[in-house]
């Protein structure tokens, strides 16, 4: 193949490098397609299907927002980053809009110089443990043993909570999180801990799940949510108002069932405004009025992704919890679209 | 005295007896090679015994206690392994998100291969200066049928995946390696300061730094440095940074060989006038290579399994998608180690078949034994 690389090269040059400030709605719209990056498989958030297409939770939104910005749901270019590489590409313009469960935090918003446009999912770092243990609290765990992913914000979470708790340790980290659910089967620590997310999952997974717990605290924040470059506003409110459109949905009833036909009218004014059969929201946004509509039939409402990717009924199982609608408990809040 | 014969030799043969049936056969074999000492019949008996332990369980998790068919995880419900992935998934395993409809391409890239290779590493072939002709063709020949263009649709590099992924980036880094790494072998004995100095310095920084700093800063760093309209494939820095990463220390392995020839050798052919290059390709380097097969074929190995770190860019080779899969709801917490086995299989194969050959050129190419 000793050809390959020039051939390869020449393939490449012809890969699109968007400019990294301003412009990036008209280079997705002159590419016709969405550079979305995602992750390199987390259950429920984003795998692959039987027949090699990306689907999940973050995923859903990627497609919802290339359905709204052209006008097909299809029209995404997956790629698939690293915990490590995942900021570099969002600067370097690799990819338009980052959807891979990162964590708002002010140094990333701030220091790297990117937006966050909202959160899709609040999550925050808890333990899970054997029953056998007769631990019934982390502050309890006391020279226990905990398995942990190394190189991430779980890892610093944690001793963070064990130095204000003033109680010791002992850490076995393991690269992935895979293999930490795996040597926590096996007996290698006591307590394993990650999002709260992936414990409920992880929970689901056990041949003997009754004989483990996940303790009631959460000893982090970790609110996730798409970010895009910081420096173009115009392409941040259309991301951020994607997400907005389906929360709203949720909460006024439109899912991908109805959208169609809502879109033709309703008595909601509300439900009109959004759906671009009153007022102007589309324009505004430098999109067409169809916008939300599009973006809600891709996958739904957000009510619709969370169930079918993450929800009770799933191998996840994950509740609502504080990811329900603020009418329903949860603190799931879009502002309004008017 | 009687005028008897006396006969100190019998007059006839006697017929010939089998050998004593504890010398030969399956029974003479284990008296020599398995119960020869005491030590050693211990040592036997060990490993009947951790045989005996380890692989009636293996069978029976991966065979007889496992789960076959279904759809998803929820249906495997024996204590053993659950293959009933491997229906769906088989096809991401080889060939990644490569377009189903084009998978004709890569299969075919693949059959031509064996062609290839075969008249690059065997001399008996018939038609054989054609066939060395077509394996000279054959890298862009491939190129072409993996990347398409000129008729062919296109597919971008990112849709490679699977094992072919793994033999693409291996094979163009073990083509590539062993003529870069001789090269900077010849470099680093060269009497040239200039040559020298860069081959030193080349081979040196190479093997100094791990290989995923290597790719780390061919794909996150180089993409902050270059303006953005430069763009180069990812998949492509990746197969130069191993190529590299594999040639300094295939210069290394070469150099070992070119220590080994004695001086009398490069006088020998100073004597007979041959120029420089002449030297090395027809006195030094058959002799220097040949004894370094073993170190080659060592770096070539490490080379292939090297190319499972193409992850790191998001590609998915083999190994990817054996993770990929258990992120699959339908999968999840019910495929773990089956999809590794299945990706050591695949490594296996190669990295054993590779050893194999190494084998077999060593004795071809011995002409210490007639």
């Amino acid at each position: 193949m000793r050809s390959f690389g020039v051939l390869g090269l020449a393939v490449g040059a012809v890969m699109a490098a968007s400019q990294a400030m301003a412009g990036t709605l008209d280079d997705v719209k002159a590419n016709d397609s969405l550079q979305c990056g995602i992750n390199t498989g987390l259950p429920g958030f984003a795998f692959t299907d039987d027949d090699g297409n990306w689907t999940g939770f973050d995923v859903a939104y990627c497609k919802a927002l290339a359905a709204a910005v052209l006008g097909d749901a299809g029209k995404v270019s997956y790629v698939n980053l690293t915990g490590k590489n995942r900021f570099p590409a969002l600067a370097s313009g690799e990819v338009d809009v980052l959807s891979r469960n990162t964590t708002w935090t002010l140094s990333r918003d701030v220091d790297l110089g990117f937006t966050f446009i909202g959160v899709n999912y609040y999550d925050g770092q808890g333990f899970i443990g054997r029953k056998a243990l007769g631990v019934m609290s982390a502050g309890e765990l006391d020279g226990a043993s905990i398995c942990i992913q190394t190189g991430t914000t779980t890892e610093l979470n944690l001793a963070d909570f064990f130095r204000t708790n003033g109680i010791s340790y002992e850490p076995v980290p393991i690269e992935t999180n895979a293999e930490a659910r795996a040597a926590y089967e096996a007996e290698r620590c006591d307590v394993y801990t990650t999002d709260a997310s992936g414990l409920a999952a992880t929970k689901t997974t056990f041949a003997d799940a009754d004989a483990h717990m996940v303790f009631p605290e959460i000893i982090s924040k970790e609110p996730l949510g798409p970010l895009v470059r910081q420096g173009d506003d115009q392409w941040a409110d259309i991301a951020r108002w994607v997400l907005n459109a389906l929360i709203s949905a949720e909460e006024l009833g439109v899912t991908q069932a109805n959208v169609a036909e809502m879109a033709n009218g309703t008595d909601n004014p509300e439900v009109n405004r959004m759906l671009g059969s009153e007022g102007s929201m589309g324009e505004m946004l430098g999109l067409d009025a169809q916008w939300a509509v599009r973006a809600i039939a891709a996958e739904g409402n957000y009510a619709e992704i969370f169930d079918r990717y993450i929800g009770p009924d799933t191998a996840l199982g994950l509740a609502r919890g504080l990811n329900a609608l603020y009418k329903d408990g949860g603190i799931l809040y879009s502002p309004p679209i008017r | 005295m009687t005028d008897r014969p006396f006969h100190r030799d019998r007059a006839e043969m006697l017929p010939e007896r089998p050998a004593p049936i504890a010398s030969v056969g399956p029974i003479g074999w284990m008296r020599a090679n398995l119960f020869s000492s005491y030590p050693n019949t211990a040592l036997t008996l060990l490993a009947l015994a951790l045989l005996w332990w380890i692989v009636p369980p293996m069978l029976d998790w991966a065979l007889l206690d496992a789960d076959f068919t279904g759809e998803s995880g929820r249906e495997c419900t024996a204590e053993g392994a659950c293959w009933a992935w491997f229906d769906q998934r088989i096809d991401q395993f080889l060939y990644g998100f490569y377009p189903a409809e084009a998978y004709w391409r890569v299969n075919l890239a693949i059959v031509l291969l064996a062609p290839a290779l075969a008249y690059l590493l065997f001399g008996n072939l018939p038609y054989v200066r054609y066939g060395r002709w077509f394996s000279l063709a054959y890298p862009a020949i491939a190129a072409f049928l993996l990347v398409g263009g000129l008729g062919l649709e296109g597919v971008t590099t990112d849709k490679f995946g699977g094992f072919m992924l793994n033999l693409v980036a291996g094979l163009t880094g073990i083509v590539l390696s062993l003529p870069i790494g001789i090269l900077l072998a010849l470099g680093r004995r060269s009497r040239m300061p200039a040559v020298r100095i860069l081959s030193v310095t080349f081979i040196e920084f190479i093997r100094g730094v791990p290989l995923i700093t290597l790719l780390f800063v061919a794909i996150v760093i180089l993409q902050l440095f270059l303006p953005p309209e430069v763009s180069l494939d990812q998949l492509v820095r990746v197969m130069i940074m191993i190529t590299l990463f594999a040639s300094a220390y295939m210069a290394e392995v070469i150099r070992g060989g070119l220590q080994a020839i004695p001086q009398g050798q490069y006088e020998a052919a100073q004597a007979m006038g041959l120029s420089y290059w002449r030297t090395m390709r027809l006195i030094i380097l058959p002799q220097a290579l040949k004894i370094s097969i073993p170190g080659i074929v060592n770096t070539f190995i490490g080379l292939f399994k090297d190319t499972t770190l193409v992850i790191i860019i998001g590609l998915f080779d083999i190994l990817g998608q054996a993770r990929l899969l258990q992120t699959n709801p339908d999968w999840l917490g019910k495929v773990d180690y089956e999809t590794f086995v299945l990706t050591a299989l695949f490594f296996f194969v190669i990295c054993f078949g590779m050893s194999r050959y190494s084998i077999n050129l060593e004795k071809r190419l011995d002409t210490t034994r007639h």
